[in-house]
């Protein structure tokens, strides 16, 4: 029988402040406290990515430590009650088919690989919000309403979530019944004469809307694609620094048969001999700052191609595929979480939570 | 034209200058270069002993030659090409799009002997999961500094040459690391000479009487060291036994948040079989049937904050139990397990990083990188 009790927050300068104040010296500031792992800056209900204001005044503590950075700012999880859960073994692999951890050592999110009990005691208490952006541009409105809907039921259950759809036709959007605690903002956003257009905008659209609005309001940002269905659970266990999914076509084939694009004068290149995973387009997110940041890159590049009249073979999902590889992303979701429904399940895929919708492609791209 | 066999050079010629070129900017494959040398060798051949040769078959290579170079060329007038790739690389995707390395497969999992993740899906370290290369380079760009704390009292100053020796050559080797030795017998320490990213601080300390004490202490000593100096000088900080040496190298995989290494006594127990002090009235205690793994209390470490917070928690539980005429189990390990029970490590290290000397290396620890050194206890510790 498990009570449990309660679950605090582990605020870090709470902490401190029960086990001595810690002064730093050298400054004038009286409530001086060392500030501790920058990842609070994000996770912290008004984290700013704009430049100008300085770490002080967001969440009053000084610092004169050396100006550092963890390499991998994580979140240590704090019980503060008794929880029965299974005893984790260290000779029992829980999944002896396929990889749960990278070569630079990022986890694979697979069902049977974590305890979402154990991680949602964890992430519940500290009040996050998670954002989501999809994009329903022209015919593909009429994607919003299951989408939402299954999202209702099965994407962090139990969080607070913000919805952004970008859209240019704002008036086609229904309206869904939302859980308490969650909302769903219209973004109005230019539609483009060209798919690939509409394609290629995301990332400068995300971008964009991460430094006016989204900022303010999320601490995790997803950024989805439209036309899919939550069938299963997508839980905690998907937040990371920065998260990508691994493209259900491609995970057991031979690097060099990844749609990579392989023309040298793309931006986007990437050789033959190299490439670890090919990423989906469709699923990406994390923190909101490397967000911000793998949107600004991706961006980047996609308009270097256009400065060189090229067009990446998956648009942006080459782009994508670029940046993860050279900035390898800091955890993977298995393809559970990026199915297309065309494909026959395979047994690695032991439960698909997020998955395509059947459409004529033809029909509604016009 | 008087074709002599020397004509055929030219053809061949131009087709490795251009093949040269060709392939430092475009995907020219070797391959492809062969074709028109071949030709040209075949119609050289066959053109002056058997066949009819015609001022037009030797156009034919040179024609192959002007379409390799036509596709080339405009690779080699356009240098907007090499910025645009160069946009927005930072060091490390330098180094890592220069790295060649066997594909990750997905469905090929690298270990299915041991558990590569705890539920919470911190990452457990075991040697062949990880690339090193590729950790490196993700690492060098930070600059961080790493510390690294160790207590060599009494006797224990024995084993400092061991340690330092292997630890300069095995741990983070190549990036910096600064070794605070704290020691009741400065003048005892060996001179050694370290390498140029390591450098040696020697802080005295008082010794106590009781061997439990030392160790106990170590935590107080910790904490008050990060409060006062370590939190201005390093990002990352490790305690570890004196009496260990390294035989293989410890690297950048065992930087992380809060880390904890898996006991190589207690690795494959159950929860309730593990050394956890389980009686109520001390503060490390836990209860059965909770209990994650058993962590050892030789090899612990994380960013300079968190140890600080674990350091400060369990010699606080420390000083309440002796307050209350209680010493725990496993003296500061039982209250270091405790912590690490409700403070769950963002990484964790298998045995392979503290092995005890004594126990008898099974297949699964494929890799003995850290392992206490034989010494008689009785006689050390007294």
């Amino acid at each position: 029988m498990e009570i449990c009790l309660f679950f605090l927050l582990h605020f870090r300068r709470h902490d401190l402040l029960e086990s001595g104040e810690i002064c730093s010296h050298t400054l004038p500031n009286p409530h001086s406290h060392i500030c501790l792992d920058d990842s609070l800056e994000w996770a912290s209900p008004l984290p700013s990515i704009l430049p100008s204001l300085p770490r002080n005044l967001l969440h009053e503590t000084t610092i004169c430590r050396r100006e550092a950075r963890p390499a991998f700012p994580r979140w240590v999880f704090v019980l503060l009650c008794r929880l029965s859960y299974p005893q984790p073994r260290s000779l029992d692999q829980k999944r002896l088919d396929v990889l749960t951890l990278t070569p630079w050592l990022a986890p694979i999110v697979w069902e049977g690989t974590f305890n979402s009990e154990l991680l949602d005691s964890a992430y519940k208490p500290l009040n996050l919000t998670i954002g989501v952006t999809a994009f329903a541009i022209g015919k593909y409105t009429m994607f919003v309403g299951r989408f939402v809907e299954s999202a209702e039921k099965l994407f962090m259950k139990g969080y607070r979530v913000n919805y952004y759809i970008f859209t240019n036709d704002p008036q086609v959007i229904p309206r869904v019944q939302l859980q308490p605690g969650r909302s769903l903002s219209i973004v109005p956003i230019k539609k483009y004469s060209h798919w690939q257009e509409i394609s290629m905008r995301r990332m400068e659209a995300i971008n964009r809307h991460i430094a006016e609005v989204s900022h303010r309001e999320v601490n995790y940002l997803f950024c989805l694609d439209i036309d899919m269905v939550f069938h299963n659970p997508w839980g905690v266990e998907t937040l990371g620094e920065m998260v990508a999914a691994i493209h259900p076509g491609y995970y057991n084939v031979p690097r060099s048969q990844f749609p990579y694009e392989r023309r040298s004068s793309s931006a986007a290149f990437i050789p033959d001999s190299q490439g670890d995973f090919y990423y989906a387009g469709a699923v990406f997110g994390g923190l909101l700052k490397q967000v911000y940041e793998f949107t600004r890159a991706c961006h980047m590049t996609i308009l270097a191609d256009k400065a060189n009249g090229i067009m990446a073979a998956w648009q942006e999902e080459s782009h994508l595929n670029k940046r993860f590889f050279s900035h390898k992303p800091s955890k993977l979701l298995s393809p559970e979480y990026v199915w297309d429904d065309t494909k026959p399940k395979p047994p690695e895929v032991r439960l698909i939570r997020f998955s395509t919708v059947n459409k004529d492609y033809k029909e509604i791209r016009d | 034209m008087d074709i002599k066999k020397v004509h055929i050079v030219i053809p061949i010629v131009m087709a490795g200058i251009i093949g040269y070129l060709g392939t430092k900017i475009m995907d020219i494959k070797k391959v492809h270069i062969v074709i028109p040398i071949v030709m040209a060798g075949i119609i050289g051949y066959f053109g002056t002993e058997i066949m009819d040769i015609k001022k037009v078959h030797i156009l034919i290579p040179i024609v192959m030659a002007g379409i390799i170079g036509y596709l080339g060329i405009p690779h080699i007038s356009r240098p907007s090409s090499q910025p645009v790739r160069q946009v927005d690389l930072d060091e490390t995707s330098l180094v890592i799009s220069r790295m060649s390395y066997p594909q990750p497969f997905v469905d090929k999992p690298q270990r299915t002997d041991v558990l590569l993740m705890s539920p919470w899906l911190a990452p457990i370290m075991w040697e062949g999961t990880f690339n090193r290369d590729i950790l490196n380079a993700q690492y060098r760009q930070k600059k961080f500094v790493v510390g690294v704390a160790t207590f060599a009292v009494k006797k224990y100053v024995r084993f400092i040459e061991g340690f330092l020796g292997s630890a300069n050559k095995f741990f983070l080797s190549g990036h910096r690391v600064n070794f605070y030795l704290f020691t009741d017998h400065p003048e005892k320490v060996p001179s050694m000479k370290l390498a140029p990213e390591k450098s040696l601080f020697i802080i005295p300390v008082q010794n106590y009487s009781r061997w439990q004490d030392i160790s106990m202490n170590r935590m107080d000593i910790i904490s008050n060291r990060i409060r006062t100096h370590w939190h201005y000088e390093v990002d990352y900080l490790y305690s570890m036994d004196i009496d260990v040496q390294m035989f293989e190298h410890i690297g950048v995989e065992i930087i992380d948040t809060l880390v904890g290494t898996i006991s190589s006594w207690q690795y494959t127990k159950p929860r309730d079989s593990n050394s956890y002090e389980r009686r109520p009235e001390s503060r490390a205690a836990i209860p059965s049937g909770e209990g994650d793994f058993y962590y050892a209390a030789s090899f612990y470490g994380g960013s300079v904050s968190e140890v600080y917070k674990l350091t400060t928690a369990c010699f606080k539980g420390v000083t309440e139990d002796r307050a209350n005429g209680i010493e725990a189990k496993w003296h500061e390990e039982s209250h270091l397990n405790k912590y690490l029970l409700y403070h769950k490590p963002t990484r964790l290290l298998s045995p392979e990083y503290y092995w005890d000397e004594e126990l008898p290396r099974p297949q699964i620890i494929r890799v003995k990188r850290l392992s206490s050194v034989r010494k008689d206890l009785e006689e050390v510790r007294s």
